[in-house]
């Protein structure tokens, strides 16, 4: 009994805790310890995601004659072919992303409905091409669309057209083999949000008197929608920084950003350009991250429960 | 009680359901009569929910008739048959406010905004929400969403009402607060409520008849009264009230346990082996003095007794080992002459409270 009444002091005054000194210095200590417990993560942050970022960043503040100068973004406003392969990016992500919705939406409905096995297997399919590399992927794209292809010959031989359409090395080309790479990043999160959506919910509905197609309408598709946003931002922002695809089977004709960074770096050498790029692609990035956070935040609070 | 105009009675015959080989409802009967709070009351993988769901339609019969009034439902779609549910877990929409949950029902049927918003507020006043419309159904507590649901199952007024277990995610005091009022609002409102439970204190509480269910039967239909105090079958006696049962014997128009003869109120029983249901408020500590016509004694030592505040259990065995519970409230003149663990004791039962079922194989 005398030992803890020696450790634990008496109040000094009226009015101030019991051992509050000792209980500061003991939380003071303890974020302390936390601290010690992180650094070795926070180091590998600092090391491989602020150093090279501002190592970028610092790169493109210097032009070709290696002087500190801003002409590396000025080029974004005054050259014709920046903006062009700016536009060009944007166009490809939009029309992949519309794809992987308008493909992944009903698939990955079918998916959440199937019974459990079922389900299971069909996305084995759905996974499965995660598991090759993209460059394979996009060389079966090519041999299944080329001008001689698999779907060309086909078709002429069936008589349904008398010359090849023209599939590959344009933006359709581009557009088919970036967005079955896609898909999956549209799919699972899409699935897993439908999976979470109560049964009982849609039950609800139609006991209270909506249809089939007015349940999910008017409740399945609203719950849905924050895993769909989810997908698509994942779908979009990878498509703003494709290489492999768009350089292969755009043929040349579609210069999309990432392939605009490799020209510099590697064809010009011109190192402050090509970060300048890189920087920009993050910035736009990150800008439509925070887009669509907010907006996912203004449905938590309930902007969407009006309608 | 006043019976709504849309009260309608519910007539179900020989409802089958298998789910692959394993039979869930068999050959089941049940009449619910207009205005009725009827309660499904059984274990877990009675059928009890199965049924609900076929009723409600989303759940199809192999085989059978549901006649809602005059018309047969048994292949209508759900959201053709015009019957409110209170879902276990509400299933209120999340992605709507409170107003437009309750207003999803009439929105369906094309009613126009005016009269909606006057029958919202009505249905939030009855469940005792007003004000509350515009709340987020995440920002509502359990009883509230509760309410809510109850609100939307009942603001289109439906013909019939199910309720499948709507109070068992409620903690205790609310749960029992919720049993008189929704047993208050069914008396007001007059509604067919099929309710669903697997609570035996919920369903005495609230119900008009209770439908004990048990492996895909109906073991008996009766008032709860009628239930409690004559129950059918060992079954029935196990799931409603606690119950301990001891095996007798009818031979010669007479009821014996072991060498002692049994008085019962009703016609003596079937010849055979039956057992006997000693309900444990109905046990009381005799004396010896006390003359033993219209009451059964058995001899006993006490196991123990357990003080629960307001009343006390015991636990007294009997000469063959068996254990009986006799419960009994802390008066005074009671806890006087309580007796200590190991005294031998001799437990009362009136005749007219000595039950007699079927021994079950």
């Amino acid at each position: 009994m005398s030992a803890p009444s020696a450790l634990l002091r008496e109040p000094a005054g009226a009015g101030r805790d019991l051992n509050a000194q000792a209980l500061r210095a003991d939380a003071r200590r303890e974020s302390l310890r936390l601290l010690a417990l992180l650094s070795p993560s926070l180091f590998l942050v600092f090391a491989i995601i602020i150093v090279p970022i501002g190592w970028l960043f610092w790169l493109s503040l210097f032009d070709e004659a290696g002087a500190f100068s801003t002409s590396n973004y000025a080029r974004f406003f005054e050259q014709a072919s920046y903006i062009k392969t700016f536009v060009t990016t944007f166009k490809v992500a939009f029309i992949v992303t519309g794809a992987c919705v308008l493909l992944g939406y009903p698939l990955a409905y079918m998916l959440s409905q199937l019974p459990r096995r079922a389900a299971s297997i069909c996305l084995i399919f759905v996974i499965l091409p995660f598991w090759t590399s993209v460059l394979v992927r996009t060389y079966a794209w090519l041999v299944i669309l080329q001008r001689k292809g698999l779907i060309n010959s086909w078709l002429i031989d069936l008589g349904v057209i008398s010359q090849p359409l023209s599939l590959a090395n344009n933006l359709s080309g581009v557009v088919i083999g970036m967005t079955h790479i896609l898909l999956p990043f549209l799919v699972l999160p899409l699935y897993a949000s439908m999976k979470t959506i109560d049964t009982d919910c849609l039950r609800a509905g139609m006991n209270l008197g909506a249809s089939p197609a007015a349940t999910f309408r008017q409740i399945f598709l609203p719950l849905s929608l924050p895993g769909l946003a989810s997908g698509v931002v994942i779908v979009f922002v990878l498509c703003l920084g494709f290489f492999v695809t768009p350089a292969l089977m755009g043929g040349g004709k579609v210069i999309m950003w990432a392939m605009r960074m490799e020209q510099t770096t590697s064809l010009y050498s011109n190192w402050g350009a090509g970060a300048a790029l890189g920087v920009v692609l993050l910035g736009v990035t990150l800008a439509l991250l925070g887009l669509f956070q907010w907006l996912l935040g203004a449905r938590a609070t309930g902007v969407w429960s009006q309608r | 009680m006043s019976i709504a105009p849309s009260a309608l009675p519910i007539s179900m015959r020989r409802i089958e359901k298998r789910f692959g080989s394993v039979s869930v409802l068999r050959d089941l009967n049940l009449d619910v009569e207009a205005g009725e709070f009827l309660t499904l009351l059984g274990p877990s993988g009675s059928g009890k929910t199965t049924l609900l769901m076929i009723l409600a339609g989303f759940v199809r019969a192999d085989g059978g008739s549901i006649r809602v009034g005059d018309d047969e439902i048994i292949t209508t779609p759900p959201h053709r048959r015009n019957i409110g549910m209170v879902f276990q877990n509400y299933a209120l929409f999340p992605h709507m406010n409170v107003f437009h949950n309750i207003a999803f029902p009439l929105k369906q049927r094309g009613v126009a905004a005016t009269e909606t918003a006057e029958r919202v507020e009505k249905a939030l006043e009855l469940v005792k929400l007003k004000g509350l419309g515009e709340r987020r159904v995440d920002q509502l507590s359990g009883g509230q969403r509760q309410r809510v649901a109850l609100a939307r199952a009942i603001v289109f007024e439906p013909r019939i009402v199910l309720m499948d277990e709507p109070l068992s995610a409620l903690d205790k005091g609310l749960r029992e607060h919720m049993q008189i009022e929704l047993r208050a609002l069914h008396r007001r409102l007059g509604m067919t409520t099929v309710y669903v439970t697997h609570d035996q204190r919920e369903a005495i509480t609230m119900s008009d008849r209770i439908a004990v269910m048990n492996a895909g039967r109906i073991e008996q239909l009766d008032k709860p009264e009628t239930l409690y105090a004559a129950p059918k079958t060992q079954f029935v006696a196990g799931f409603i009230g606690e119950s301990n049962f001891i095996p007798v014997e009818c031979r010669n128009g007479s009821v014996w346990y072991e060498d002692r003869r049994i008085q019962t109120a009703g016609a003596p029983p079937v010849p055979g082996q039956h057992l006997m249901v000693v309900r444990p408020e109905k046990l009381r500590l005799v004396t010896a003095a006390e003359p033993s016509s219209g009451i059964n004694v058995l001899d006993a030592t006490v196991g123990d007794i357990i003080y629960q505040g307001d009343s006390f259990v015991c636990y007294a065995v009997l000469r063959d080992g068996r254990q009986l519970t006799l419960r009994d409230y802390c008066r005074s003149d009671v806890l006087a002459r309580l007796p200590a663990p190991g005294q031998p004791i001799r437990l009362g039962l009136d005749a007219q409270d000595t039950i007699l079922v079927a021994a079950e194989r």
